[in-house]
């Protein structure tokens, strides 16, 4: 069996239980097998503007930890994975600086060789999974969706450094989206930043931005946007939720994370997906679920659409 | 006489201590919105809210609490379970010998007609009780001194209680063992109650006792005549027995009592039994009197603290009571460490000498705060640094023993020294995102002064900045600049730059402006030019800079491969570290 270190950081367990209750559903029901290692600490990245040297031995702890286990690391958070990759990067690139974190390591008897990977959610069900393997555990699709796939600035770039996937023109999470049936579209900022790493240091700024990507996205006609990241997700959720009211902005564009949006075309059961916890309400989503696997049309569908909805 | 003075005297501090204790949970004042909340207020709110608690259905989880994490302590127990053990049996241990031994007079007698502490099982189940106690002290003592649980520290007041909890289960023990082995102690009994007066009797059942039972005589020594033995068996069994189990029964005093065989003697002739049970005593008392005041009220905070925040779970307080369930939780934390093990920045500590990074120590600091010791300006600057290098992950609540809400805690006293106006560097990073999501929490006006306050404390120290109109002149390269920016390894490719001006281009946040420049200083490809020219304070003026979102867009686009992102991130770190160098008495860095 396929098994990671389970890299949740801080945000997730505080925050957005509803990301980890539906990742961990979803990948059971794919079979990843998660070691949660409790040592974990920040990943370092909110530290990164005031001391390198924090994030980086921050970064470099996980990366030790997960290794005296020998087990690769799989992050839920892009922000996560941007410094894990960056400590990794720089632990294999930089020798003099490599010994210097390991000499700090030491003490806990814990030592960075660069013999794991980091990979996030995204990747694993990409390239670990892969699409026709969870095209085979499909459950329901949807119809008629159209989603603003997100893909999170920390998980594509620098691209040198993080090797998610093309930084001009990436794939993976659309391809990933429309496993489920929803069509991704195509809208011009989709690579653009979701405003929440200004979220708290200038928020006039941060909604500025995160409207911007917003009414771009429904512009281009998307009915959901969805994250895979919980600094966008709830940039996308509660922050959204106050631009709504602060700038009279009439309808949102709701944000759904994607194990929510795989998880129930998986038929994972509701409670793990947590939908009614994101603040601006999903729910309506389950609607356009259909009962076939196959994403043609088939002229018997109307009836299993009427009996799926019991 | 001296017991019951002693007694009084000991309850009357100790109660008074309880009442002064539980008053400063609704005179101190912890956070944002505490200050004008009166103490009256705050009491009656309290009482208000225990009653609607008591009687509503939350009774139920109150007894759960009770049941669960007061009495059984699984928190600890999910936690560590060595440290369980240790805990429930110094506890439980001590707790019965409270019961059954310290208030036998009162409690044991009512419920077991015939007790008597030298029969059994009570004679035996004291020596138990007590066992426990030392075994969990040796736990504690193996867990502070020799496994050096990481994170974990020990203060005044923990040695103050490994000591006091030492000191009265040794001088029991020991003056158990003491009166086992004292002629004058076995004399007063056969004179009491054993009725014999023929000197041929008396001198088997000594032998007996001396033999079997640890008495050391001045009289006698072995080895005795089997005649003697077996006669003064029969004296014991028709004379003792019935009162006295065998002293092997008591077995950690008989334990002691067989290392200190050899000074028996002169044990007796010192009255040392009498010595110990002043010591003993004393120690209780002591310990009695000096618990409200000690870590040892925690016995009080700590399930006050479990059972309020066992029912309140995620429900928002009324401010009066929040004001005062932080001012008791302050006295529930035991210094235990579990937060400071758990805690996500730790790592910051191995940079950072500051000992208010570790939420177990944070709270010292806090208590200090919170009873109004006037703290200096540069404790004040290193609590507001512990508080806000937190990146708010909740996992210190999680995991609490006690149940302390301490990310409410942090918050709020984050608010409160934020307010003080001691530039706080840390606002400008992604920690503020909690901060961000809680600003309704806050008041706008405090809200946005920390932000504003921050920046302008690094801009104030650009000259260049200020004197927007000034020409420049051709300043020689700042080369120590330069070569500062090598931090990532990556940073240093600035040089390459070509000024194209692709990075400004693309610059989501240059691009949500009409007039950048205005709004945000140096825009990205100039910054790049002011570090190339070592224009030091250009590049550390610009707004731009902590407006910067490192989403890596100018970085990846760049032609000349310049790490746009990655020296702006350095930069950053260079001009924080050149105001808090600047700062009078700064906070050291390793």
């Amino acid at each position: 069996m396929m098994e990671f270190a389970l890299f949740l950081g801080c945000t997730i367990p505080a925050r957005l239980n509803q990301y980890e209750s539906s990742s961990r559903a979803v990948l059971e029901k794919l079979g990843v097998g998660l070691i949660d290692i409790r040592e974990f600490n920040c990943c370092g990245y909110p530290l990164r503007n005031i001391d390198f040297k924090i994030f980086l031995l921050s970064s470099a702890r996980n990366l030790a930890l997960a290794e005296k286990k020998n087990l690769n690391i799989m992050t839920l958070c892009k922000c996560c994975y941007g410094s894990l990759k960056k400590a990794d990067f720089l632990m294999k690139e930089n020798a003099s600086l490599r010994k210097e974190v390991n000499a700090t390591l030491e003490k806990e008897g814990l030592k960075v060789e660069g013999g794991i990977k980091v990979k996030h959610l995204l990747s694993v069900l990409y390239k670990d999974i892969g699409i026709e393997t969870i095209k085979g555990k499909m459950d329901r699709t949807f119809k008629r969706l159209r989603m603003a796939t997100h893909y999170g600035c920390h998980a594509l770039r620098p691209s040198q450094v993080v090797e998610f996937d093309n930084a001009v023109a990436p794939s993976l999470f659309d391809q990933l989206v429309e496993v489920t049936g929803a069509e991704s579209i195509d809208w011009p900022m989709k690579l653009e930043c979701c405003g929440a790493p200004l979220w708290g240091i200038n928020d006039r700024l941060s909604m500025d931005l995160t409207l911007k990507k917003l009414n771009d996205g429904k512009t281009s006609g998307a009915d959901y946007l969805c994250a895979a990241c919980p600094y966008c997700h709830i940039q996308f959720d509660q922050v959204q939720k106050r631009i709504l009211s602060q700038r009279n902005v009439n309808h949102p564009l709701p944000s759904i994370l994607y194990t929510q949006l795989l998880g129930l075309s998986l038929g994972v059961d509701k409670k793990s997906l947590g939908l009614e916890m994101n603040e601006i309400p999903i729910t309506g989503i389950e609607e356009l679920l259909s009962k076939e696997t196959e994403l043609a049309e088939q002229p018997e569908s109307t009836e299993k659409k009427e009996s799926s909805k019991d | 006489m001296f017991l019951k003075v002693s007694l009084y005297i000991s309850l009357v501090i100790f109660l008074v201590g309880l009442v002064y204790k539980v008053s400063t949970w609704f005179r101190y004042k912890i956070g944002i919105g505490a200050e004008e909340i009166s103490t009256s207020t705050r009491f009656f709110s309290t009482l208000r809210g225990i009653l609607s608690t008591v009687f509503s259905f939350k009774i139920l989880t109150l007894l759960k609490v009770f049941v669960l994490d007061v009495l059984l302590q699984f928190r600890i127990l999910r936690e560590d379970f060595l440290r369980w053990i240790m805990h429930i049996f110094i506890y439980g241990g001590f707790m019965l010998l409270l019961l059954m031994h310290a208030l036998d007079k009162t409690i044991t007698v009512a419920i077991w007609k015939n007790y008597y502490s030298t029969v059994n099982p009570f004679m035996f189940l004291r020596d138990l009780f007590g066992a426990f106690v030392i075994v969990g002290v040796l736990i504690a003592i193996y867990r502070r001194f020799i496994l050096k649980v990481p994170r974990m520290f020990t203060n005044a007041m923990d040695i103050y209680t490994i000591l006091i909890v030492a000191v009265i289960m040794l001088s029991g023990i020991f003056l158990e063992a003491s009166k086992m082995v004292a002629y004058s102690d076995y004399k007063r009994m056969v004179d009491e109650y054993s009725g014999l007066s023929d000197p041929e009797e008396l001198k088997s059942l000594e032998a007996y006792w001396v033999k079997e039972f640890g008495t050391v005589s001045p009289n006698i020594k072995g080895p005795f005549d089997e005649k003697i033995l077996t006669k003064g068996k029969d004296l014991h069994q028709s004379s003792c027995a019935e009162c006295h189990a065998r002293p092997q029964w008591a077995f950690t005093g008989y334990g002691a009592a067989k290392l200190i065989t050899p000074i028996g003697l002169s044990i007796d002739r010192a009255r040392l039994p009498s010595v110990l049970w002043y010591i003993h005593i004393l120690a209780c008392f002591v310990g009695l009197a000096y618990l409200p005041f000690s870590k040892m009220f925690h016995i009080f905070a700590s399930s006050v603290s479990l059972l309020a925040n066992g029912v309140i779970g995620k429900e928002k307080l009324a401010p009066a009571n929040r004001a005062t369930l932080q001012a008791m939780e302050l006295d529930a934390c035991t210094h235990c460490g579990t937060c400071s093990l758990r805690c996500s920045v730790i790592m910051a500590f191995e940079e950072i000498s500051n000992i208010n990074i570790f939420p177990s120590e944070k709270i010292g600091s806090i208590k200090a705060l919170a009873c109004g010791n006037a703290l200096s300006s540069k404790e004040l600057r290193h609590l507001q640094e512990g508080v806000y290098l937190c990146s708010n992950c909740y996992r210190c609540t999680v995991v609490c023993p006690v149940g302390i809400n301490l990310q409410d805690l942090w918050f709020n006293v984050r608010e409160t020294l934020l307010r003080k106006g001691y530039p706080e560097f840390l606002v400008l990073s992604p920690l503020s995102f909690y901060r961000g999501l809680m600003k309704e929490e806050t008041v706008l006006k405090d809200y946005e002064k920390p932000l504003t306050q921050a920046r302008e404390a690094i801009a104030a120290q650009c000259e260049l900045m200020k004197k927007k109109d000034k020409v420049l002149a051709l300043t020689p390269t700042n080369r120590k600049l330069q070569s500062g920016l090598n931090l990532s390894a990556q940073a240093k490719t600035f040089s390459a730059c070509f000024s194209c001006q692709t990075c400004t281009t693309v610059c989501p946040v240059v691009g949500n402006y009409e007039n950048p420049q205005e709004a945000l200083g140096l825009l990205p490809h100039q910054i790049m030019h002011a570090a190339g020219l070592g224009l030091r304070d250009l590049a550390f003026g610009s707004n731009m800079l902590w407006d910067c979102l490192t989403c890596y867009q100018c970085q990846e686009q760049c032609p000349q491969g310049v790490h746009v992102t990655d020296v702006l991130y350095e930069l950053k770190n260079l001009a924080v570290k050149q105001v808090r160098e600047k700062t009078p008495e700064p906070i050291e860095r390793k």
